[in-house]
């Protein structure tokens, strides 16, 4: 888009984009700022921008009296475990699809994405009671498999779109070069595949972290991420302005770290291909 | 490569993703089906008559159902409104050349990637919050009387909320269809003549089309399914002036324990998916071929 | 040793048969390419012998034994693809070891038959550099670096100079005969170009939807093309075919005489017709000459300076020796016919 642009358009529009650019992040911004006050200071009128005494103390404060990194490590267990779950039963289908596609190729692809698009709440019941009948509910075990099984369909076709692009001969030389197909994965496919397995690891850990249905409705405590620690900040006692920020951006920090790294992955992995 | 040896490895090979997920498909629903037609609720769950089609007329004629169903299309139309249209002046505007252009790519960006219970917290009560939040002070500090937001406009500030999550996903995907589009056309079309506004509307919108008719349908897939949202701000109500057909169906189960009633409702709400979906599934079906 | 026969074999894609029956004998050292228009199956083919696809039915002998089930790394040959297909991840020197490594060949071996490789194919300069920084020329001889070192008991080439360049093409071709000299190693080549084709082949092998229309030698095909389709295929320009009465003149369905074998003249002749276009190329000229006898114009070669212009009025008189004659099914009659009147 480079083009050669007055000086003054160039300005005019870096302030506005700015403008625009800070409205959209304010609340992180303000979120950020607030878990550095105090109660006191997070809720004085006229709010203070930056000129108050900043503090950790909130940051220590959730975690004694929270348990904070007990939720942190669920998140952890639990977007990390449908991850890897999930790339287990992608990888070799989307290798399949992608190397030797037959006719039918293209509707199991459509049939998963449909798949995707069941609401939560019309198999919400079963699962809710089957979690009960099992033992599950507040599981960690449970919770990885739900999250595993939604998000399955976005691992597929973005593991499929990537190996889409890697092209067909050069396993075809692989194999006449004597590969076996052990080989043929580890030595050829792999390195190739890297970058896409890598952003698809990305954006699932992304979705996981931030699934605020399951875990809501499947979770009370032990096996609690996040969001249902953040949710149980919903009816308040007393001061805590500043501790939900703290925990908040303890919350979101790794995720909107993770998430600007991976902007372009995260295109084409929720598109399902469709924008690249 | 389509040897038969392969051909036998690739079928073994999909196998296991394509039987779990049928798995999760048709057990769960096949049993929501089932459970919609007893008369089913956890306080008595070992007496489980069939009803037939009661739960559905009970849960149709139900006025909080029409009340949830009105809010889902408004929570979804009124998002979709506000980040297609704000998506794509947000993303003309960074398709231009100004200083900090990544930067400022990556505060638009941000609000993806926030939880949506942290979302929504964030703008209840440090945003909405008609003493403390940010937006009353302003009004305030304009001379104008703050809004109570959570009680006096419940629908419209979940709509917010949701639409300031949707938003940069929205201007993401347009400003990728965006930056697709080849200078060349351009300078073609400016060669012809053409004003900027000519070039946008006969050139540019038209080159986007196709990623916005991604974007709606993909944002109706998860909008319809807005749950958390609701859940940690006004809890449906006052009333059920906040309730969407997802928050109801899940209230229905896990506080009023009436399973064979959620049942019907998720149904129901499979169906009004399936409508988005075949639309959806059409479009990218059309794109693998391409 | 490389010696390749085809015993009937078939190939479905499904229902299409892309292949009805086939038998093709390639001999130890030969040069074989195979021609044909855009989609008659040289790939196919090409796969098939390679093990890179299933045949429907039929036998495929390499060296004797059966290999119809063997896999592609088994059967002993070596490929070069089209679009290179080297590992983009790999060095050059890691590309050319892969097959070796893959063998289980031993590290000093390895070494030792790669800088052979890469010295006889100059790209001693490259060997560190990944594929992506290579031009195409040197891509291609990556390529064929990784199917010499392997000592192949036949090379198969698919289309591999159609990237290039046309300077670079003409080079390469060189390249690959020299190396086919030294080697004398079977080598198996598909190719759309009439000049790779001609100069290359020891015997060239013509397709059309999966049918051998006829093999032999450049030569032969050029002298005796079996039918009007081999005969309009190989050679360029292309024979002109004509029907009707001009060919009734020769006792033939169809009558064909290349450009090369037509005399012209601005005085008198056989045929009278208008110049269309005229080709100056240098050392040739091309007419295209509009004539009542024919509907399509007719393709002449007049010297590198004949002196004509689009409009001229010239004449044009078949060779009678050079003429060839076809029968109502296109195969060739024998004899060269004699013009009648
Ligand atoms: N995997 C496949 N499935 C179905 N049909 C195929 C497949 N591969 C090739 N074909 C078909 O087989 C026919 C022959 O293809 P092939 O690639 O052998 O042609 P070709 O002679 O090499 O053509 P070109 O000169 O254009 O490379 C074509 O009609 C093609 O569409
Ligand atoms: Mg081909």
């Amino acid at each position: 888009m480079a083009r050669n642009v007055t000086k003054g358009r160039k300005i005019g529009t870096t302030i506005l984009a700015w403008f625009v650019g800070l409205v959209i992040f304010f609340p992180i911004l303000w979120t950020f700022l607030t878990s550095f006050k105090t109660e006191l200071q997070a809720i004085s009128i006229p709010p203070v921008f930056v000129g108050f005494d900043w503090t950790l103390e909130n940051y220590a404060t959730i975690q004694t009296q929270s348990n904070y990194f007990h939720f942190m490590a669920n998140s952890i267990y639990l977007s990390l475990g449908s991850t890897a779950l999930g790339l287990i039963f992608a990888i070799p289908a989307a290798w399949a699809m992608a190397f030797s596609p037959t006719k039918r190729t293209k509707d199991v692809l459509l049939w998963m994405l449909s798949t995707k698009m069941l609401p939560a709440v019309g198999v919400l019941i079963p699962v809710y009671l089957m979690f009960i009948r099992f033992g599950l509910l507040d599981s960690r075990l449970g919770l990885i498999v739900v999250l595993f099984l939604i998000n399955l369909p976005i691992i597929v076709w973005m593991l499929y779109t990537y190996f889409k692009e890697i092209p067909g001969e050069i396993l075809e030389a692989a194999r006449m070069d004597g590969a076996s197909l052990r080989k043929e994965i580890t030595q050829v496919l792999a390195p190739m595949a890297v970058p896409g397995i890598a952003s698809t690891i990305l954006l699932n850990v992304i979705l996981s972290w931030n699934e605020a249905f399951w875990t809501l409705n499947l979770t009370t405590s032990n096996a609690a991420p996040l969001t249902a620690f953040i949710a149980s900040f919903s009816s308040p006692q007393g001061n805590f302005y500043a501790k939900l920020s703290a925990a908040s951006m303890l919350a979101i920090a790794p995720i909107l770290i993770v998430g600007w790294f991976s902007q372009k992955q995260l295109v084409r992995g929720l598109t399902f291909g469709a924008v690249k | 490569m389509a040897t038969l040896h392969t051909k036998s490895a690739a079928r073994a090979m999909m196998a296991p993703a394509v039987i779990v997920l049928l798995i999760w498909m048709i057990v769960p629903l096949a049993m929501t089906l089932y459970f919609s037609t007893l008369n089913y609720t956890l306080y008595n769950p070992f007496s489980t008559p069939f009803v037939g089609f009661e739960n559905y007329s009970y849960f149709l004629t139900d006025p909080t159902f029409l009340a949830a169903l009105a809010n889902t299309l408004v929570l979804v139309l009124g998002v979709l409104a506000i980040t297609v249209g704000g998506g794509i002046l947000i993303a003309l505007l960074l398709d231009q050349d100004f200083y900090g252009v990544n930067i400022v790519r990556l505060l638009v960006i941000a609000p993806f990637f926030v939880m949506p219970t942290v979302a929504a917290l964030v703008w209840k009560n440090m945003m909405m919050n008609p003493v403390y939040g940010v937006i009353g002070q302003l009004l305030q500090s304009i001379g104008l009387a703050p809004i109570d937001w959570m009680t006096d406009v419940p629908l419209l500030s979940i709509v917010i909320i949701v639409a300031w999550q949707w938003l940069p996903f929205a201007t993401l995907i347009l400003l990728t269809a965006l930056q697709s589009l080849s200078m060349d056309q351009k300078e073609a079309a400016e060669m012809d003549g053409a004003k900027a506004l000519s070039i946008f509307w006969y050139i540019t919108l038209p080159h986007m089309s196709r990623a916005i008719t991604v974007v709606i349908l993909i944002q109706t897939i998860f909008l319809l399914s807005i749950y958390a949202e609701i859940l940690v701000t006004t809890q449906g109500g006052p009333g059920s002036q906040s309730t969407n057909i997802t928050y109801l169906v899940a209230q229905q189960a896990t506080s009023y324990g009436d399973i064979g009633a959620a049942s019907a409702g998720g149904i129901v709400a499979v169906i009004l998916a399936n409508i988005v979906a075949i639309f959806l599934v059409r479009l990218i079906g059309k794109n693998l071929d391409a | 040793m490389g010696q390749i026969h085809l015993e009937k074999v078939r190939k479905a894609f499904g229902d299409v048969v892309i292949i009805p029956e086939l038998d093709l004998q390639i001999e130890d050292g030969e040069f074989v390419v195979f021609v044909g228009p855009s989609g008659c199956g040289k790939s196919t083919l090409l796969r098939l012998i390679a093990g890179l696809e299933d045949v429907t039915g039929g036998k495929i002998v390499i060296d004797g034994k059966d290999a119809t089930t063997l896999p592609p790394a088994k059967r002993g040959l070596a490929m070069v693809f089209q679009s290179y297909a080297l590992y983009p991840h790999m060095s050059v020197r890691k590309n050319i070891a892969f097959p070796l490594k893959m063998a289980g060949m031993d590290k000093a071996e390895i070494d030792k038959r790669v800088d052979y490789a890469a010295k006889t194919l100059n790209l001693d300069n490259y060997i560190d550099r990944r594929p992506g920084q290579l031009s195409g020329g040197q891509r291609q001889r990556v390529a064929i670096g990784r199917a010499i070192v392997r000592e192949p008991e036949a090379f198969l080439f698919d289309e591999p100079l159609s990237n290039l360049d046309a300077a670079l093409r003409v080079g390469m071709r060189l390249e690959i005969s020299e190396l086919h000299q030294r080697l004398k190693t079977t080598m198996i080549y598909v190719t759309h170009d009439q000049v790779e084709a001609m100069t290359m082949a020891d015997k060239i092998v013509v397709l059309r939807a999966g049918n051998i229309e006829q093999v032999g030698s450049p030569l032969e095909l050029y002298l005796h093309p079996r039918n009007t389709f081999v005969a309009g295929f190989i050679g360029s320009p292309k024979m002109n075919l004509l029907g009707g009465n001009e060919a009734a003149k020769y006792q033939a369905a169809t009558m064909g005489v290349r450009p090369e074998h037509i005399r012209l003249s601005t005085a008198d002749g056989a045929w009278k017709g208008t110049v269309k276009v005229s080709e100056h190329l240098g050392s040739d000229t091309f007419l295209h000459v509009e004539s009542p006898v024919h509907d399509e114009p007719l393709t002449v070669r007049a010297g590198g300076e004949f002196p004509v212009h689009a409009g001229d009025v010239v004449y044009l008189t078949p060779e009678p020796d050079k003429v060839h004659r076809f029968d109502d099914k296109g195969l060739a009659m024998k004899g060269n016919g004699r013009a009648i009147g």
